[in-house]
């Protein structure tokens, strides 16, 4: 495996050297292989928006940090990595500003100097993979709905057909189904083109369900880190740090410290078996 | 209690938007708010949830029909003032809402503008502090705090000018769990306390603690009732891009696997419950 996400011994400090001085992370190191879908959670203030922008080389701290084989203290190497990362930032729709979808997908592209007939083909890829039809092409970004135009700022970023994804809460806003076709596409970038996924969530549910490994920052530190099931079991210390964890497991919690012998449970499908086997024991149902 | 009165009067209301060539975002609405309730609006995105959250206070006034707030029609501009006292808004993005330098003043601000006597502005400031757990903050600036801090200030300098309705616009999506658990039991003491609740939401597990929920649809009122009739609906509620909470989901699953449990199981606690009986 290879690793395209490599951090060793990071520390970032806003306004160092000042009485203002903040510590937003303090020797981190995380890494992500190729392939991976990685949740970071964290309560607000965890260093968790920090560690995303190092990971984008917008932002620079002590210790050695290493993306997609690039040494991140070269400024050179930090200004060119917008070719090969990905970042959808919360609500990346305010960043549209070309006069037509088609247009404003094509703008990463057309600085990446490919050609005409590549460009062509990228913007049309990405605008199929998120779902708008040719219908749209030509329409203003502002004429779409919402839903829409998260999925339009989405194709910009896929059409540069990044080595690395990086997101801080991509569905913010979005109605149910809008997260959950959004969360697939990047489920399948990740299981089919095994391009590695950063996600940055709230929304423990979404984590449980997509996540291969989970990181929980807590005051610039690396606090857990684990499968999910390995995580979200520890729902006492979770809550400790201002988290919460997935509906499952609250449940298999909470029957646990009843007596009842069910398994720890992260998803659904997990409840619906460890439920199901229960009632059975229990002569609840035939 | 929910009280029989009507509070918020909604009658035939259509909306459009100037410059949308008069693509109708809400179409002939017909909803009565009770005082005392607990009334959620969900819908999928586009379906007009926050235009018609905005016509509650008259931030929007709509194209055909009336809303009446107590009666005054929010089209007519000398009740506007009179309208706002009553129907206080909060919105998704607090650092968007919060302008003092100060908690203190970010409280004051509201009762201010209202001409508040500043004995009767002391007086408001310490109980609503004490009471939502902002007194250690008064003199911060409000960017010094946490998300969920930041919107029950903003919640309580809303509360300030003692609205009786509170509506409140996707208020915990940009919050982490904490900040998320600190404003819904805010919410939930409000309405203890007698106050009228509007939340708009994409979280169906919000849903759950409301007396009524209202279902939009591309502009329509699709769904009028209770959680219970709600979360009932699952196909329909799939169908135009909703869920129901995971709870509900479990025990929807475990019924299609052809096992008897109840419908009614919304909470872990309900599940808990349920297990553990003989």
């Amino acid at each position: 495996m290879s690793k395209i996400v490599e951090i060793k011994n990071l520390s970032v400090s806003y306004m160092p050297g000042t009485p203002l001085q903040r510590d937003a992370l303090r020797d981190v190191s995380f890494v992500v292989e190729k392939g991976e879908f990685r949740a970071i959670i964290g309560p607000q203030g965890s260093g968790k928006s920090t560690l995303l922008q190092v990971m984008a080389g917008l932002l620079q701290g002590e210790g050695r940090v290493t993306i997609c084989g690039q040494d991140m203290s070269n400024k050179k190497n930090r200004a060119g990595l917008w070719r090969r990362v990905g970042v959808i930032f919360q609500y990346p729709e305010r960043q549209l500003f070309e006069d037509t979808v088609f247009n404003d997908v094509a703008y990463g592209p057309i600085n990446l100097g490919l050609s005409e007939a590549e460009v062509q083909r990228r913007v049309k890829t990405a605008l199929q993979e998120v779902n708008l039809g040719e219908e749209v092409y030509h329409l203003s970004p502002f004429k779409l709905s919402g839903g829409q135009r998260r999925r339009a700022a989405v194709a910009g970023i896929l059409a540069m057909e990044p080595e690395v994804l990086l997101l801080d809460e991509p569905t913010a806003g979005l109605d149910p189904r809008g997260k959950r076709q959004l969360m697939d596409l990047f489920s399948n970038l990740c299981r089919k083109q095994q391009v590695p996924v950063v996600l940055v969530s709230h929304d423990m549910e979404e984590v449980a369900h997509r996540a291969d490994l989970v990181s929980v920052l807590y005051r610039g530190k690396i606090a857990m880190e684990g499968t999910p099931k390995e995580i979200f079991s520890r729902g006492k210390d979770l809550a400790s740090l201002g988290l919460s964890t997935p509906f499952a497991s609250q449940l298999s919690m909470a029957l646990q410290e009843k007596g009842l012998p069910v398994q720890n449970m992260t998803t659904l499908p997990e409840a619906v078996r460890e439920v199901e086997r229960l009632l059975r024991l229990k002569g609840k149902v035939q | 209690m929910i009280e029989n009165r009507k509070v918020i009067n909604i009658q035939g209301v259509s909306f459009s938007y100037p410059g949308t060539n008069n693509r109708i975002v809400l179409d002939n609405i017909n909803l009565d708010v009770y005082a005392g309730e607990m009334l959620v609006l969900l819908g999928p995105n586009g379906s007009g949830k926050s235009t018609l959250a905005r016509l509650m206070n008259g931030l929007l006034v709509p194209t055909g029909g009336q809303v009446l707030v107590d009666g005054l029609d929010t089209a007519d501009e000398t009740s506007l003032w009179q309208i706002r006292k009553q129907v206080g808004m909060v919105f998704q993005n607090p650092d968007n809402q919060l302008v003092a330098a100060l908690v203190e003043e970010e409280l004051a601000f509201g009762m201010e503008n209202l001409g508040f006597p500043p004995e009767e502005m002391k007086k408001r400031i310490k109980e609503l502090s004490a009471r939502m757990q902002l007194e250690e903050f008064l003199d911060f600036p409000p960017h010094r705090l946490s998300g969920g801090q930041k919107q029950r200030v903003a919640i309580a300098s809303v509360l300030a000018i003692e609205p009786q309705v509170l509506v409140l616009d996707e208020p915990t999506s940009m919050l982490d769990p904490a900040g998320r658990r600190e404003v819904l039991s805010e919410l939930a003491r409000l309405k203890q306390s007698g106050k009228t609740v509007v939340l708009v939401t994409h979280d169906m597990t919000e849903a759950v603690a409301a007396d009524r929920i209202v279902v939009l649809e591309q502009g329509k009122t699709a769904f009028v009732g209770s959680p219970r009739e709600c979360f009932s609906r699952v196909d329909w509620l799939r169908e135009i891009g909703l869920e129901i909470p995971p709870p509900a989901e479990l025990a929807r699953r475990l019924r299609e696997r052809g096992l008897a449990v109840p419908e009614t199981l919304y909470h872990v606690t309900d599940w808990v419950e349920y297990l553990c009986q003989k």
